[in-house]
């Protein structure tokens, strides 16, 4: 009987340990990016764009290295597959990168005087994650391309 | 940042009528996110440069919005139809009334 109160005693306490540990993991999990945007956040940037519209698979290519050093500076280009004529031109080209405080990245706006659709910048990346590229074509419809990558030293976290 | 900077162009000065170009404008600017800390917890305001456009003989060609994703001195590569000889201008603007302006010259044969 006294051999027991001393296992209850003891289990007790582990359960109060464990509850502990609990209560961290939980902290941790709450804690940490506060500032990085949430997919949800990027879904509400894309459905600015579109409006709603479906936004279709293809056409857009996005391309940036699958392994960055340096969040800070990330070449990234994207191109769109179209002829640029008058009646059937690439209007728009969204980045949005949903990892990113703020997902939008840049916008430009394009004529059938561009010639090619193809755009290079450099960009910042936060952290690991998947980036797209949302075209609106001249008759109104959207499509997408993505690409993922994985950055070892985030953009905008560092002190000054 | 002060109110303007160093701005350059890269592009060719002579063309083929019809020829696709491709034009290189890169401007000195930090880009400052407005998303970094000082180390005594400060938040720096947001300075960035927000619009770039391009006009060829004073029609508007590209229009480029930019957050504050962008890299410190953004640089942008874009394309564009080599119509007619004349004067292409480049435009940044941005926060605390920053300006730039930058011209070329093409020759179109």
């Amino acid at each position: 009987m006294h051999k027991e109160s001393i296992f209850q005693k003891s289990r007790r306490a582990w359960f109060k340990k464990i509850q502990q540990l609990g209560l961290i993991a939980v902290g941790a999990w709450f804690s940490p990016a506060t500032v990085f945007a949430k997919p949800e956040d990027a879904a509400k940037a894309i459905q600015e764009i579109t409006g709603g519209k479906p936004v279709l698979d293809g056409k857009v290519k996005l391309v940036i290295p699958p392994l960055v050093e340096n969040g800070n500076l990330v070449v990234l280009k994207v191109s769109v597959e179209s002829p640029m004529t008058a009646n059937d031109y690439v209007k728009s080209i969204h980045v949005i990168a949903e990892g990113n405080p703020l997902p939008n990245i840049f916008t430009v706006y394009l004529t059938p005087r561009s010639g090619t659709a193809t755009i290079t910048t450099r960009v910042r990346l936060a952290d690991s994650q998947t980036v797209r590229a949302i075209a609106q074509m001249s008759n109104g419809s959207f499509y997408q391309g993505q690409a993922e990558t994985l950055v070892t030293l985030s953009a905008c976290t560092e002190l000054v | 940042m002060s109110k303007t900077s160093r701005t350059s162009i890269t592009m060719p000065s002579s063309a083929k009528k019809g020829s696709i170009i491709e034009i290189r404008a890169i401007a000195q600017h930090d880009m400052e996110s407005g998303f970094r800390y000082t180390e005594s917890g400060k938040l720096i305001p947001r300075d960035i440069i927000r619009v770039f456009t391009c006009t060829y003989n004073d029609v508007e060609i590209f229009k480029a919005d930019f957050y504050s994703g962008i890299g410190a001195n953004p640089l942008i590569i874009f394309t564009t139809i080599a119509t007619e000889t004349g004067v292409l201008e480049f435009k940044w603007s941005g926060d605390n009334g920053y300006e730039a302006v930058n011209q070329a010259n093409i020759t179109v044969s």
